[in-house]
């Protein structure tokens, strides 16, 4: 859930990588396996804020960052976790893709010192493809806390590389790191080759073609490497390789006769396309295996343990789900109990401004069109787009963050994985589901780690199921003022965060029912398989993650929100203040949109703030407000209270409230998901598809809720 | 093929060798990356709620299969 600018704003495109280098700059290459603690690297040397997060799959855009060091400019790349570069999903296509052909002068493998093993496979196939490489070993404190002693020196000598060890949330090593990758990047330091033997069967394969290929490629790329891969040839690496080179290496007669005869060589000894893939993985992983034994001391053989005994906690058939709801609900009414106070002393504060703008446009005796459209218009707006929906999000997003860095969204997925199996959907569009509580647009970018193309697509489709960050505060405050004034005062809050998470438990089964729906019409199949990996559970930054996800987070949403508020605001005012036949615009539109509403147990002013909150859904609530002001007469408006009140005035019942939040919770996605779902799957059918499913989902359920209401006669 | 179970069978804390996987394509390639070639020792170690997916414990990293993708990994058990 990289919520920054980077992912959501203007630059959604950040995928489209384009390194724009001066001189004697340096380019170098961010590698290595998901979570395993890159982006705190890539942080800690640029001092960007990429977000962390400790799950598989969190960095799926190529983030480019820089740092200087003695004076030369290195241009940092940090591409996607992967576990090989064989390329079986569109991240290791485009992981592989930059290490192979994008020529960075050095290429850092970042590790996880507590499983080394698994992480070196992945160094092993990057230095068949470059020796400028560094090993950083990451996590070194966690190892160290977890008894494996690592030798480093040992590591370095079987590797033919620098390795360094560093705890990149402390900050510690990384100096041993620039120094490395500075040293490397000039050649200033040797590194060797440690040549990856195969079986010989293999290897006299490669030797066949091993001379031509060097003919033919020179030092552009490394000819062994090439060797293996023309004998282990994939589409999408043949494409690849031949853009890169700018012919088709193929077409060479004396290459492909070479390449026949290896091949024919490799089948005399029966060794098939598919054996020959399982050699040459054996090989790598038998060799990690080899190095890593030699390497690697575990002090403490249960080194797991402790994460197994809240495993068991966390995932066991008795307690597994339960926590996982309690923990949700926990996290809602701290939420919206810590929201409520601040919410209100917003509010008061940025109403008496208000109030001193109003003077100021009087004493300076200004038109009141003006200062209709500044203060009544845009400022009000405004105000309470900000006092509405800061508290909540600034309170939301650091728990869900903390949530997110401990390693617990993993075993949602996991705990959830028979429900997505049922819908005949991806264990992982779980991750991707929690991601849209954050931003939906993330939701559908984060779809990628899911690689089977039917199964994304049904993510794709399905995350707006989901309420973003942008629909909490609309669908807590409805909540508050409607529904915990049923209960006695203490445990209002609770009752609010108990209704709001059948709100969303509502909302995960309605993802889990039209993915089924999707599975059986237009998307139709099987579930692929998958692996999902359960990290080591790690202590979050507390501090750290509650300064980055008030400032890039919740900062930049509420930006884009009071970007777009200040405008709305002022289309609002226009509307209601310009008259047609007697009858404001607004009024008019509203009464064009009524009847149909009603249908809904809407109004046609809720409606139109859902229609004109398309381009962010946090205004919604605003526009409501300004609708009704407009038309009906002022109220104080300082809390929710008087909120209700005029809510109440304009008609609302219980009804209009739930079918509210159940449109609210059902709509069409806003403006920014859109685009990005246009982005992704390339294709206006499916974005138009992505705009209807829910949009039609919605009506449909908030019109039988509000005619089963109307005919059991209640209100 | 007879001697040999697949993963599947593995109850929590079992642990058995790879002898081979019968799946192919993209899925068995998904499988080698894991470190799952002949000769791997695997544990199961998680049972999530449901009993499907389970976690093994596969060279120092704990990874969730569903049952169907086990049922393509025959081992041999080991104690």
């Amino acid at each position: 859930m990289g919520l920054t600018n980077k992912s959501t704003g203007s630059a959604v495109n950040c995928c489209e990588l384009q390194i724009v280098r001066n001189g004697d700059d340096k380019v170098i290459a961010l590698a290595g396996n998901p979570n395993v603690g890159k982006s705190t690297v890539f942080n800690a040397l640029t001092g960007l804020n990429q977000h962390t997060g400790n799950w598989p799959g969190k960095t799926v855009c190529n983030a480019q960052g820089t740092y200087k060091l003695r004076d030369k400019n290195f241009i940092l790349v940090d591409i996607p976790g992967t576990y090989s570069l064989m390329a079986n999903s569109a991240e290791e296509e485009v992981a592989r893709d930059f290490i192979c052909f994008g020529e960075p002068d050095t290429t850092v493998v970042v590790t996880d010192a507590t499983c080394l093993e698994r992480n070196l496979n992945l160094v092993l196939q990057i230095l068949e493809v470059t020796r400028n490489v560094v090993v950083c070993v990451n996590l070194m404190d966690e190892a160290k806390k977890k008894g494996i002693q690592i030798d480093l020196d040992e590591l370095s000598l079987n590797l033919g590389v620098p390795v360094v060890a560093t705890s990149a949330a402390t900050k510690k090593g990384l100096d041993a790191l620039t120094d490395e990758i500075y040293a490397v990047s000039f050649n200033k330091k040797r590194t060797f080759h440690v040549k990856m033997k195969y079986d010989d069967k293999i290897e006299n394969a490669i030797e066949v073609i091993l001379p031509r290929v060097k003919e033919i490629v020179k030092d552009k790329i490394d000819a062994r490497w090439l060797s293996i891969k023309l004998l282990d040839m994939d589409d999408t690496l043949k494409t690849a390789i031949n853009s890169f080179l700018g012919f088709d290496i193929l077409e060479d007669e004396q290459l492909s006769s070479l390449l026949k005869q290896a091949k024919f060589g490799l089948k005399s000894h029966n060794i098939s396309d598919e054996n020959l893939r399982d050699m040459i993985v054996s090989g790598i992983v038998s060799r990690a295996e080899q190095i890593y034994k030699s390497c690697v001391i575990l002090n403490n053989v249960e080194y797991t343990a402790r994460d197994r005994k809240i495993d068991r906690l966390l995932t066991s058939k008795l307690t597994g789900i339960p926590i996982m709801l309690l923990l949700l609900g926990f996290i809602f009414w701290l939420t919206i109990i810590g929201a409520n106070y601040p919410s209100e002393l917003l509010s008061k504060a940025l109403f008496w401004v208000e109030d001193r703008l109003t003077d100021m446009f009087t004493y300076f005796n200004s038109p009141p069109w003006l200062q209709g459209i500044i203060v009544t218009g845009m400022y009000r707006t405004l105000a309470w787009v900000v006092s509405v929906m800061l508290p909540p999000m600034a309170i939301f997003f650091p728990l869900f963050t903390l949530l997110e860095d401990s390693g617990y969204l993993p075993r949602i997925a996991f705990n959830m994985d028979k429900f997505f199996k049922k819908a005949c959907a991806h264990g992982k569009q779980a991750l991707t589901m929690c991601m849209g509580f954050g931003c939906n647009a993330c939701g559908v970018i984060g779809c990628r780690i899911i690689d089977s193309p039917r199964e994304r697509l049904i993510a794709t489709l399905t995350n707006n199921f989901v309420p973003c960050n942008g629909r909490f505060p609309t669908i807590i405050a409805l909540i508050t003022m409607f529904f915990s004034t049923a209960v006695i005062l203490p445990l209002r809050s609770l009752f609010s965060a108990l209704i709001l998470l059948s709100v969303i438990v509502l909302g995960v089964c309605m993802t889990l029912l039209v993915s089924k729906l999707l599975s059986k019409t237009l998307l139709k199949g099987v579930p692929s398989s998958f692996a999902l990996e359960l990290p080591p559970y790690r202590k979050p930054q507390i501090g750290k993650v509650v300064v980055r996800s008030v400032f890039d987070r919740t900062l930049f949403v509420l930006g884009r929100a009071v970007s777009v508020a200040a405008p709305a605001g002022l289309v609002i005012w226009l509307m209601s203040n310009i008259t047609v036949n007697n009858l404001s615009l607004l009024n008019h539109c509203a009464a064009f949109l009524d009847p149909f509403a009603r249908l809904l147990g809407l109004d046609g002013i809720i409606l139109m703030a859902f229609i004109l909150g398309f381009p962010a859904n946090e205004i919604v609530v605003p526009i409501m407000i300004m609708g009704y002001m407009c038309s009906g007469k002022m109220v104080d408006m300082t809390d929710l209270n008087s909120l209700r009140e005029l809510l109440i005035q304009n008609g609302w019942t219980y009804t209009t409230a739930i079918c509210t939040i159940l449109f609210s919770l059902m709509h069409f996605p806003c403006a920014t998901t859109c685009i990005t779902v246009k982005k992704e799957t390339g294709s206006i059918k499916w974005t138009l598809i992505s705009f209807l499913l829910p949009t039609i989902i919605g009506m449909l359920i908030c019109f039988v809720v509000a005619t089963l209401l109307k005919l059991l006669n209640i209100a | 093929m007879d001697d040999y179970l697949t993963l599947n069978n593995l109850k929590i804390g079992e642990s058995a060798k790879v002898e081979m996987l019968t799946s192919t394509g993209v899925q068995r390639r998904r499988m080698l990356d894991l470190g799952l070639i002949k000769g791997t020792t695997v544990q199961a170690v998680l049972n999530s709620p449901s009993g499907d997916p389970v976690a093994y414990f596969i060279r120092g990293t704990l990874i969730a299969l569903r049952d169907e993708d086990a049922k393509k990994i025959y081992v041999t058990a080991t104690i």
